[in-house]
């Protein structure tokens, strides 16, 4: 993996700045990611973490500073080829309950962006498919149609998806978000086993803050578009940290979340 | 009546297959809109005096290049942005009728088509454009059905979405155009909804919900030809009725009805 890149970094942005109409998402951040990286990002709504991944997957329009990942230099052009070797799972989104698509043909979709156009898929497209399908346990529901799946089943579809890429990085933008408590601890240990098994870079955006520490090995800590703070979780995410990065009390955020260690303790 | 035939059959075929397109983009109204558009175009061409149909296509064409746009550059709701163009294109339409002298019957058939007096220039440009679709949907299906399920989705995985996107409503506007003097600019809309409407409701395939919606679209226009003709009735009215019909029939024998069904009553629920 090193050889492509020379300074081994999966993902290195140096000083990206991206604006939306006059807001300004991102203003000037850094960030590197050794290859194999579970790192979690973490901060209030509006602080640039979506944001930071669109860069990523050069879906984001950068309005200055320098991105590369996995070797391409992000410019306007190119993010196709990139996308392929990148996979991206959202939040849960609605799906019209009646869409003439099963499961087996979502997690599909992941496969297209590598075949390229004027290919279908082949036996083998079917195999990587369906043995995605398998590691994220949906085979049973895999005829299913999408839209009769519940937000935990569609979050599996998705990342099932994903895997059919066959990608080298892996993006999860609050993939929990909206599940329910159970749903949310098999998401997060379905993708923290694939991280194990697979070693694919990957950036976890979440408001669990409970689960980070057992998730990721490094958290990025964002607030007003710009990174606040970047270590070890245990050491990070503190008492003092997140009452700085949301605007709260330190007594509120340990009322809140009574797992979180106050420094000096 | 051959040519009637098969201006109804190739028709009924690229409408249909359109409107797959609309109702899983859920843009119904893209239809009246480019419909608006290339009835717009017809009268600007007798206005000033040339070929209605390349003002049609002139028309529906720019139209479908501004709806994209419009809704991603904007950030407009789609249909936001179609209702704006419509809304022009319906200005437009009056403003032409209005400037233009003398009577007004070759305007109002446009509005009504008549699919019994087809020039075999009509029909071969159906014919084209009907290629164009079947072509297109064949070639590109992977990267269609991806599309239509999740744009945004579509686009991260590496497939070039927004023009697939741009290319599906470049293929409404040709196929409204050149179905619109056999079926006519008010009459359209419900061949490309009806079928791939009633479609939607009996399946879970989008594959089949292409050769069924396409199936409903050619037996909309022959069985509204027959009755046009049996009962000496305006064929544009009755291909609409037909197709309306076949929908009705498809939500009442469909199999989705569960899902429908529920929904209803919880809204009922609700209400009380």
């Amino acid at each position: 993996m090193g050889v492509r890149s020379l300074n081994n970094c999966s993902i290195d942005i140096e000083n990206a700045v991206v604006s939306y109409r006059e807001d300004i998402a991102l203003r000037g951040v850094s960030l590197k990611v050794r290859p194999g990286e579970f790192v979690g990002i973490i901060g209030p709504n509006g602080a640039g973490k979506t944001t930071l991944l669109t860069i990523v997957n050069g879906m984001g329009k950068l309005l200055h500073g320098n991105v590369r990942v996995l070797g391409y230099t992000l410019t306007p052009g190119n993010g196709h080829s990139l996308r392929k070797k990148v996979g991206y799972v959202a939040q849960v989104q609605s799906i019209d309950p009646r869409i003439p698509m099963n499961v087996r043909e979502v997690a599909m979709i992941g496969r297209y962006g590598p075949l390229g156009l004027f290919r279908r898929p082949s036996k083998h497209d079917w195999e990587i498919v369906d043995m995605a399908l398998e590691l994220v346990g949906m085979t049973h529901l895999a005829r299913r149609p999408i839209g009769h799946l519940s937000g935990g089943e569609q979050q599996r579809t998705a990342i099932a998806r994903c895997l059919a890429q066959e990608p080298e990085i892996f993006l999860l933008d609050e993939p929990t978000a909206s599940l329910d408590w159970k749903a949310k601890a098999d998401i997060l240990e379905l993708v923290k086993r694939i991280h194990n098994e697979r070693r694919l870079t990957t950036l976890f955006v979440t408001h669990d803050l409970d689960a980070l520490p057992h998730t990721c090995d490094r958290v990025v800590l964002m607030k007003d578009g710009l990174i606040v703070g970047d270590g070890a979780p245990d050491k990070l995410v503190s008492v003092e940290n997140l009452s700085r990065l949301y605007n709260l009390p330190s007594a509120v955020v340990e009322e809140r979340h009574p797992h979180i260690h106050t420094r000096g303790r | 009546m051959q040519n009637a035939l098969l201006s109804a059959f190739l028709g009924g075929i690229a409408c249909a297959t359109i409107g797959v397109f609309v109702v899983l983009l859920h843009m119904p109204f893209i239809g009246v809109c480019m419909a608006h558009a290339a009835f717009a175009g017809a009268l600007l061409g007798l206005w000033l005096g040339f070929n209605p149909m390349i003002g049609a296509f002139a028309f529906s064409l720019a139209s479908a290049a501004v709806v994209g746009p419009l809704a991603d550059r904007g950030e407009l709701n789609p249909e936001t942005s179609v209702g704006v163009i419509f809304s022009l294109m319906l200005g437009l339409a009056f403003l032409f009728m209005g400037l233009m002298p003398g009577p007004k019957s070759a305007a109002l058939e446009l509005l009504w088509g008549s699919i019994l007096t087809n020039t075999r220039i009509d029909i071969v440009i159906l014919g084209i454009v009907t290629a164009l679709v079947i072509g297109i949907v064949f070639i590109f299906y992977k990267e269609i059905q991806a599309t239509v399920f999740q744009r945004d989705m579509a686009r991260a995985v590496g497939i070039p979405a927004t023009a697939m996107l741009y290319s599906i409503l470049f293929l409404t506007g040709a196929t409204i155009t050149a179905s619109f003097s056999s079926i006519g600019g008010l009459l359209i809309f419900s061949l490309i909804l009806n079928p791939a409407a009633a479609a939607y409701q009996l399946t879970y395939s989008m594959k089949r919900m292409f050769l069924i919606s396409a199936g409903f679209g050619v037996l909309s226009g022959w069985s509204g030809l027959l009755i046009s003709y049996l009962f000496n009735i305006p064929s544009g009215a009755t291909i609409v009725v037909t197709s309306s019909i076949i929908f009705m029939f498809a939500v009442i024998f469909s199999p989705k009805r569960k899902v429908k069904g529920w929904q209803q009553k919880s809204v009922l629920e609700m209400e009380e």
